[in-house]
């Protein structure tokens, strides 16, 4: 066990030497590598925060049946019974125009308005959970409904909120594709790195190995000098995230404060951030295990005098 | 203990480098290999570290049949193995000192009990007040005393050294047989490829003599 530690520590050492040998490039790596993983790291973020604002609303698709201020209460209860028996409705409920504008009153910066007014200008209504999420049985279920008396007017109010939903897979889609070929370029990074320390240190491993070092012991320091890599560009990844999310929070939160709101942008979730720190940094291993298997494996020691 | 069976080496391409070669090196003994160049001594020389595998026969090195090790095992027998290589191998990125702790940096050292073994060698070769140096810096005798104070850092029972005097001045390389002698002196068993006659003669050591590939003195009873 003290020996495997101080095989580690050495190889830990061995690694910090060989990025110290080449600070410029290491540096550059490191920061190349922080690029591409601010780029999706970012993009997550933002849908994060979008997905926060969407969940305030319902997605179910949901239809509010306005009634005209002169809707008799006949005209109701024909028009519950209907929804009753409507295969298409899942269930409703009644909502009074009393009700509405307590409900109203709740969002922020709304209650002023509506006590200017003086009067509540809300009407009843009836807001039907649907059974089917289909665009034209919603458009057909309202043209049946617009025809009913006292019916003033039909809002199937699903459509935007589904129309958000799926932006927000397609962002997810494209941060996904993007995570992908961007890790694909951070591996490849490391993978070149390597592959130059090895072919510069083919002298020394050749020698090690003359002299009994094991396979385990020529790789090791390659393996720390990815994961220290990929680490180090993790949290330069995250800096410049942070760092981003700041400036941008600054136009977010004027634009907020015009609609009452103080939304902002927030960063990940500190599981979420160590998260990212540990993938850079398997990303930086995998590139050397792969670089250290293919070009190591040429070099057997050979000896000619 | 070094023990080559009818041990032949034919590389690819058909040239058969050596044919039945048989002798045997008891502990503790101090034996010269020596012949023309291209006689064969650098191949039976890497027989024995593995670097080449014989074709046919065997090589045993301490009781292990090494012609027929696994790949796997091949560096924990080379670490109980001296080697001192006719170009030395020193690496001239870094001082003295941390050439000859190289293999004990490997080998499941503390790194307090590496650096003492490492102070041990090159005092037995006189080199502790040069440990700071670059080996580039150091006149060609001393540099064969560095690669040997590298070898000898393992405390291996066995040191085989290939032509470890060439190229050095008739004082030099006096001193460098010395060095051979003490070590056999504690025990250690040592093979010297070398062509330098008059090194040979002083010493009155057992020769083992190769021509074309074939063992034609020295060797066991046929």
């Amino acid at each position: 066990m003290n020996a495997w530690l101080s095989q580690h520590a050495q190889a830990f050492r061995g690694a910090l030497r060989k990025l110290a040998m080449q600070r410029a490039s290491s540096l550059l790596n490191v920061l190349v590598i922080g690029i591409a993983l601010a780029l999706p790291a970012g993009g997550y973020v933002l849908l994060v925060n979008l997905q926060g604002v969407a969940a305030r609303f319902s997605l179910e698709p949901q239809m509010s049946i306005f009634l005209d201020a002169g809707a008799k209460p006949a005209d109701r209860e024909a028009l519950e019974k209907a929804l009753r028996t409507d295969a298409r409705v899942g269930s409703f409920r009644f909502v009074s125009k009393e009700a509405a504008l307590a409900e109203l009153n709740k969002t922020e910066g709304i209650a002023e308005v509506a006590a200017a007014l003086g009067q509540n200008p809300l009407p009843d209504s009836l807001v039907a959970r649907l059974r089917e999420n289909l665009p034209p049985e919603l458009d057909a279920l309202a043209a049946d409904l617009r025809k009913r008396p006292g019916v003033g007017h039909v809002q199937a109010d699903s459509g935007w909120a589904r129309r958000l939903a799926a932006l927000i897979e397609i962002g997810r889609m494209t941060v996904a594709f993007v995570g992908l070929l961007l890790s694909t370029g951070m591996i490849a990074v490391t993978f070149n790195t390597i592959r130059l320390q090895v072919l510069m240190q083919r002298e020394e491993i050749e020698v090690a190995k003359l002299l009994g070092a094991s396979d385990s012991f020529v790789r090791r320091p390659f393996y720390y000098v990815g994961a220290l890599q990929g680490l180090a560009g993790g949290g330069v990844g995250l800096a410049i995230l942070a760092g981003g999310l700041a400036l941008l929070n600054r136009g977010v939160l004027a634009l907020s404060e015009t609609y009452g709101s103080t939304f902002e942008l927030s960063f990940l979730a500190p599981g979420d951030a160590l998260a990212v720190a540990a993938f850079a940094s398997v990303l930086g291993w995998l590139g050397a295990y792969l670089s250290v298997s293919i070009y190591l494996r040429g070099i057997e020691p050979s000896y000619s005098p | 203990m070094i023990r080559f069976s009818n041990a032949s080496k034919r590389y690819p391409g058909g040239q058969e480098a050596l044919s039945n070669v048989s002798f045997t090196i008891e502990a503790g003994e101090l034996v010269f290999l020596t012949g023309r160049s291209g006689a064969g001594k650098s191949t039976l020389f890497k027989l024995i570290p593995v670097i080449e595998r014989a074709t046919s026969g065997s090589v045993i090195v301490n009781g292990q049949n090494v012609s027929a090790i696994k790949p796997a095992a091949v560096p924990f027998l080379r670490r109980n193995l001296g080697l001192v290589f006719q170009d030395q191998k020193l690496l001239y990125d870094r001082s003295v000192f941390d050439n000859v702790l190289l293999p004990l940096s490997f080998s499941g050292f503390t790194p307090r009990e590496a650096a003492r073994r490492a102070r041990a060698a090159l005092d037995k070769v006189g080199l502790s007040a040069r440990e700071k140096l670059n080996p580039i810096q150091l006149s060609g005798g001393e540099q064969q005393r560095v690669a040997i104070a590298r070898a000898v850092a393992n405390r291996p029972s066995v040191l085989i050294a290939d032509e470890p005097t060439a190229n050095l001045d008739a004082d030099s390389a006096e001193a460098i047989l010395q060095i051979f002698l003490s070590f056999q002196q504690v025990g250690v068993t040592v093979l010297i490829a070398t062509h330098d006659l008059a090194l040979i003669g002083r010493s009155g050591k057992r020769v083992l003599k190769l021509e074309q590939g074939r063992l034609v003195e020295g060797g066991d009873p046929a």
